[in-house]
Protein backbone atom coordinates (compact mmCIF):
# COMPACT_ATOMS: atom_id res chain seq x y z
CA UNK A 1 0.00 0.00 0.00
CA UNK A 2 2.32 2.68 -1.10
CA UNK A 3 1.21 6.71 -1.23
CA UNK A 4 0.37 6.74 -4.68
CA UNK A 5 -2.15 3.84 -4.47
CA UNK A 6 -3.44 5.88 -1.46
CA UNK A 7 -3.90 9.06 -4.02
CA UNK A 8 -4.71 7.42 -6.36
CA UNK A 9 -8.00 5.87 -4.36
CA UNK A 10 -8.67 9.21 -2.59
CA UNK A 11 -8.68 11.28 -5.69
CA UNK A 12 -10.83 7.94 -7.93
CA UNK A 13 -12.84 8.42 -5.24
CA UNK A 14 -13.74 12.09 -4.99
CA UNK A 15 -14.13 11.98 -8.95
CA UNK A 16 -16.48 9.45 -9.12
CA UNK A 17 -18.74 10.33 -5.75
CA UNK A 18 -18.95 13.66 -7.68
CA UNK A 19 -19.80 12.33 -11.01
CA UNK A 20 -22.36 10.42 -8.96
CA UNK A 21 -23.99 13.75 -7.42
CA UNK A 22 -23.76 15.55 -10.38
CA UNK A 23 -26.53 12.93 -11.58
CA UNK A 24 -28.51 13.14 -8.43
CA UNK A 25 -28.58 16.58 -7.40
CA UNK A 26 -31.68 18.67 -8.45
CA UNK A 27 -30.49 22.41 -9.00
CA UNK A 28 -28.24 22.73 -12.24
CA UNK A 29 -25.65 25.46 -10.31
CA UNK A 30 -25.28 22.39 -7.00
CA UNK A 31 -25.03 19.88 -10.56
CA UNK A 32 -21.88 22.08 -11.91
CA UNK A 33 -20.34 22.80 -8.34
CA UNK A 34 -20.13 18.51 -8.15
CA UNK A 35 -18.31 18.64 -11.31
CA UNK A 36 -15.86 21.08 -10.26
CA UNK A 37 -14.43 18.31 -7.60
CA UNK A 38 -14.47 16.02 -10.67
CA UNK A 39 -12.53 18.13 -12.67
CA UNK A 40 -9.40 19.13 -9.84
CA UNK A 41 -9.15 15.64 -8.69
CA UNK A 42 -9.09 14.45 -12.54
CA UNK A 43 -5.98 17.07 -12.17
CA UNK A 44 -5.07 15.30 -9.48
CA UNK A 45 -4.97 11.82 -11.60
CA UNK A 46 -2.46 13.87 -14.05
CA UNK A 47 0.50 14.66 -11.24
CA UNK A 48 0.25 11.39 -10.52
CA UNK A 49 0.85 10.20 -13.82
CA UNK A 50 3.89 12.68 -14.10
CA UNK A 51 1.99 15.15 -16.39
CA UNK A 52 2.12 18.31 -14.38
CA UNK A 53 1.68 20.73 -17.37
CA UNK A 54 -1.85 18.85 -18.80
CA UNK A 55 -2.71 19.17 -14.76
CA UNK A 56 -2.33 22.74 -15.04
CA UNK A 57 -4.24 23.05 -17.83
CA UNK A 58 -7.11 21.25 -16.58
CA UNK A 59 -7.08 23.34 -13.65
CA UNK A 60 -6.88 26.81 -15.67
CA UNK A 61 -9.58 25.42 -18.29
CA UNK A 62 -11.85 22.91 -16.75
CA UNK A 63 -12.42 24.04 -13.38
CA UNK A 64 -11.52 27.65 -14.39
CA UNK A 65 -13.32 28.42 -17.27
CA UNK A 66 -15.78 26.10 -18.43
CA UNK A 67 -17.15 26.11 -15.39
CA UNK A 68 -17.65 29.56 -15.38
CA UNK A 69 -18.81 29.77 -18.99
CA UNK A 70 -21.35 26.80 -17.44
CA UNK A 71 -22.27 29.39 -14.57
CA UNK A 72 -22.86 32.03 -17.29
CA UNK A 73 -24.94 29.75 -19.02
CA UNK A 74 -27.48 29.17 -16.37
CA UNK A 75 -27.67 32.86 -14.84
CA UNK A 76 -28.22 34.29 -18.49
CA UNK A 77 -31.24 31.29 -19.59
CA UNK A 78 -34.16 31.41 -16.76
CA UNK A 79 -34.88 28.54 -14.32
CA UNK A 80 -37.63 27.98 -12.85
CA UNK A 81 -37.37 25.81 -9.44
CA UNK A 82 -36.40 22.32 -10.87
CA UNK A 83 -37.90 20.76 -7.55
CA UNK A 84 -40.89 20.39 -8.34
CA UNK A 85 -40.92 19.88 -12.41
CA UNK A 86 -38.64 16.81 -13.75
CA UNK A 87 -34.86 16.90 -14.35
CA UNK A 88 -35.05 14.12 -17.14
CA UNK A 89 -36.37 13.11 -19.91
CA UNK A 90 -38.24 10.06 -21.09
CA UNK A 91 -40.35 7.96 -18.73
CA UNK A 92 -39.11 5.09 -16.00
CA UNK A 93 -38.77 2.46 -18.83
CA UNK A 94 -37.13 5.10 -21.52
CA UNK A 95 -34.50 5.03 -18.33
CA UNK A 96 -34.05 1.78 -17.42
CA UNK A 97 -33.34 0.96 -20.48
CA UNK A 98 -30.81 3.48 -21.04
CA UNK A 99 -29.48 2.35 -18.03
CA UNK A 100 -28.75 -0.65 -19.04
CA UNK A 101 -27.48 0.08 -22.21
CA UNK A 102 -24.94 2.15 -20.70
CA UNK A 103 -24.36 -0.57 -17.88
CA UNK A 104 -23.96 -2.91 -21.08
CA UNK A 105 -21.42 -0.68 -22.45
CA UNK A 106 -19.48 -0.41 -19.76
CA UNK A 107 -19.17 -4.16 -18.83
CA UNK A 108 -17.99 -4.87 -22.44
CA UNK A 109 -15.66 -2.53 -22.14
CA UNK A 110 -14.26 -3.50 -18.88
CA UNK A 111 -13.97 -7.02 -20.15
CA UNK A 112 -11.37 -5.31 -22.39
CA UNK A 113 -9.28 -3.36 -20.39
CA UNK A 114 -9.20 -4.86 -16.80
CA UNK A 115 -6.00 -6.63 -17.09
CA UNK A 116 -4.54 -4.58 -19.88
CA UNK A 117 -0.50 -4.08 -18.86
CA UNK A 118 2.34 -3.37 -20.67
CA UNK A 119 4.78 -3.67 -18.31
CA UNK A 120 6.81 -1.58 -16.93
CA UNK A 121 8.44 1.01 -19.04
CA UNK A 122 11.03 3.45 -17.91
CA UNK A 123 9.49 7.01 -19.55
CA UNK A 124 11.23 10.16 -18.41
CA UNK A 125 7.94 12.03 -18.57
CA UNK A 126 8.12 13.57 -15.16
CA UNK A 127 11.91 14.90 -15.81
CA UNK A 128 11.23 18.87 -17.13
CA UNK A 129 7.67 18.12 -18.38
CA UNK A 130 6.47 21.43 -19.62
CA UNK A 131 9.67 21.27 -21.63
CA UNK A 132 9.34 18.11 -22.98
CA UNK A 133 5.90 19.01 -24.12
CA UNK A 134 7.39 22.24 -25.27
CA UNK A 135 9.95 21.10 -27.59
CA UNK A 136 7.65 18.30 -29.09
CA UNK A 137 4.69 20.88 -29.57
CA UNK A 138 6.96 23.39 -31.58
CA UNK A 139 8.85 20.77 -33.75
CA UNK A 140 7.16 17.55 -34.56
CA UNK A 141 3.26 18.92 -34.07
CA UNK A 142 3.92 22.55 -35.12
CA UNK A 143 1.03 21.73 -37.96
CA UNK A 144 -1.62 20.43 -35.60
CA UNK A 145 -0.89 23.52 -33.32
CA UNK A 146 -1.46 25.90 -36.16
CA UNK A 147 -4.76 24.45 -36.81
CA UNK A 148 -5.75 24.32 -33.02
CA UNK A 149 -5.12 28.24 -33.39
CA UNK A 150 -7.37 29.08 -36.20
CA UNK A 151 -10.41 26.35 -34.64
CA UNK A 152 -9.82 28.89 -31.40
CA UNK A 153 -10.53 31.94 -33.54
CA UNK A 154 -13.05 30.58 -35.54
CA UNK A 155 -15.20 29.61 -32.02
CA UNK A 156 -14.45 32.71 -31.02
CA UNK A 157 -15.70 34.52 -34.04
CA UNK A 158 -18.56 31.94 -33.89
CA UNK A 159 -19.92 32.28 -30.85
CA UNK A 160 -20.25 35.97 -30.63
CA UNK A 161 -21.93 36.01 -34.11
CA UNK A 162 -24.45 33.00 -32.55
CA UNK A 163 -25.08 34.78 -29.51
CA UNK A 164 -25.15 38.47 -30.68
CA UNK A 165 -28.81 39.92 -30.86
CA UNK A 166 -30.09 40.23 -34.34
CA UNK A 167 -30.23 43.29 -35.74
CA UNK A 168 -34.05 43.77 -36.16
CA UNK A 169 -34.52 42.81 -32.43
CA UNK A 170 -31.76 45.21 -31.51
CA UNK A 171 -33.44 48.06 -33.20
CA UNK A 172 -36.93 47.21 -31.59
CA UNK A 173 -35.23 47.95 -27.78
CA UNK B 1 6.89 -2.09 -8.25
CA UNK B 2 3.61 -1.23 -6.45
CA UNK B 3 2.98 1.42 -8.82
CA UNK B 4 -0.95 1.71 -9.89
CA UNK B 5 -1.48 -0.34 -12.98
CA UNK B 6 -2.66 0.79 -15.96
CA UNK B 7 -5.87 -1.02 -15.67
CA UNK B 8 -7.02 1.02 -12.36
CA UNK B 9 -6.99 4.35 -14.40
CA UNK B 10 -8.82 2.57 -17.72
CA UNK B 11 -11.56 1.40 -15.67
CA UNK B 12 -12.20 4.65 -13.89
CA UNK B 13 -12.06 6.59 -17.05
CA UNK B 14 -14.76 4.03 -17.76
CA UNK B 15 -16.93 5.00 -15.21
CA UNK B 16 -16.49 8.65 -15.55
CA UNK B 17 -17.41 8.12 -19.34
CA UNK B 18 -20.24 5.81 -18.52
CA UNK B 19 -21.74 8.57 -15.67
CA UNK B 20 -21.32 11.07 -18.34
CA UNK B 21 -23.10 8.96 -21.04
CA UNK B 22 -26.20 8.31 -18.96
CA UNK B 23 -26.67 11.90 -18.05
CA UNK B 24 -26.13 13.27 -21.48
CA UNK B 25 -28.64 10.93 -22.64
CA UNK B 26 -31.25 11.50 -20.13
CA UNK B 27 -30.81 14.64 -18.58
CA UNK B 28 -33.52 17.20 -19.37
CA UNK B 29 -31.52 20.66 -19.30
CA UNK B 30 -28.80 21.57 -22.34
CA UNK B 31 -27.14 22.90 -19.75
CA UNK B 32 -26.40 19.76 -18.29
CA UNK B 33 -25.97 17.83 -21.41
CA UNK B 34 -23.36 20.30 -22.17
CA UNK B 35 -21.46 19.54 -19.22
CA UNK B 36 -21.84 15.70 -19.17
CA UNK B 37 -20.13 15.83 -22.67
CA UNK B 38 -17.51 17.79 -20.81
CA UNK B 39 -16.90 14.70 -18.43
CA UNK B 40 -17.05 12.30 -21.18
CA UNK B 41 -14.19 14.17 -22.88
CA UNK B 42 -12.11 14.41 -19.48
CA UNK B 43 -12.22 10.95 -19.36
CA UNK B 44 -10.95 10.46 -22.46
CA UNK B 45 -8.11 12.62 -21.40
CA UNK B 46 -7.30 10.25 -18.52
CA UNK B 47 -7.27 7.57 -20.84
CA UNK B 48 -4.59 9.42 -23.11
CA UNK B 49 -2.13 10.55 -20.49
CA UNK B 50 -2.16 6.96 -18.87
CA UNK B 51 -1.31 5.80 -22.19
CA UNK B 52 1.46 7.95 -22.23
CA UNK B 53 2.66 7.15 -19.21
CA UNK B 54 1.84 3.39 -19.21
CA UNK B 55 1.29 2.22 -22.95
CA UNK B 56 3.38 0.36 -25.10
CA UNK B 57 5.28 3.23 -26.48
CA UNK B 58 5.32 5.67 -23.34
CA UNK B 59 6.08 9.25 -24.84
CA UNK B 60 5.44 13.11 -24.30
CA UNK B 61 2.96 12.52 -27.60
CA UNK B 62 -0.26 11.78 -25.87
CA UNK B 63 -0.02 14.69 -23.10
CA UNK B 64 -0.11 16.32 -26.21
CA UNK B 65 -2.91 14.98 -27.42
CA UNK B 66 -4.79 15.41 -24.39
CA UNK B 67 -3.72 19.24 -24.77
CA UNK B 68 -4.80 19.23 -28.29
CA UNK B 69 -8.54 17.67 -27.24
CA UNK B 70 -8.90 19.99 -23.83
CA UNK B 71 -8.49 22.89 -26.73
CA UNK B 72 -10.79 21.28 -29.06
CA UNK B 73 -13.23 21.07 -25.71
CA UNK B 74 -12.87 24.55 -24.60
CA UNK B 75 -14.24 25.61 -28.41
CA UNK B 76 -16.66 23.30 -28.18
CA UNK B 77 -17.96 24.48 -24.88
CA UNK B 78 -17.88 28.29 -25.99
CA UNK B 79 -20.29 27.77 -29.40
CA UNK B 80 -22.46 25.02 -27.76
CA UNK B 81 -23.34 28.44 -25.10
CA UNK B 82 -23.91 29.79 -27.79
CA UNK B 83 -25.97 27.78 -29.78
CA UNK B 84 -27.95 27.72 -26.31
CA UNK B 85 -28.22 31.53 -26.06
CA UNK B 86 -29.80 31.85 -29.48
CA UNK B 87 -32.27 28.77 -29.14
CA UNK B 88 -33.68 30.27 -25.35
CA UNK B 89 -33.97 33.44 -26.91
CA UNK B 90 -36.13 32.41 -29.94
CA UNK B 91 -38.04 29.66 -27.91
CA UNK B 92 -37.97 30.84 -23.99
CA UNK B 93 -36.99 27.06 -22.84
CA UNK B 94 -33.58 25.46 -21.81
CA UNK B 95 -35.51 22.36 -21.62
CA UNK B 96 -34.19 19.80 -24.23
CA UNK B 97 -37.30 18.07 -24.88
CA UNK B 98 -39.31 21.20 -25.93
CA UNK B 99 -37.10 21.99 -28.46
CA UNK B 100 -38.42 19.61 -31.33
CA UNK B 101 -39.25 21.76 -34.38
CA UNK B 102 -37.38 19.59 -36.93
CA UNK B 103 -39.23 16.45 -35.08
CA UNK B 104 -42.40 17.05 -37.59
Amino acid sequence: MSGEYLAFLALALVAIIGGVLMLNLSKVVHMVIALVFTFISIAGLYVLLSAEFVAAVQVLIYSGAITIIMLFGIMLTRHREEDKEKTTTGGFWRKALTAISVFAFGAAVYLGVYQLDFGENAARLHEKNAEQIGTALYSHYIIPFEIISVILLVALVGAIILAKKDDGEAQKK
Amino acid sequence: MSSVPLSAYLVLALILFCIGLYGALTKRNIVVVLICIELMLNAVNINLVAFAKYGAHPGVAGQIFALFTIAVAAAEAAVGLAVLMALYRNRKTVHIDEIDSMKH
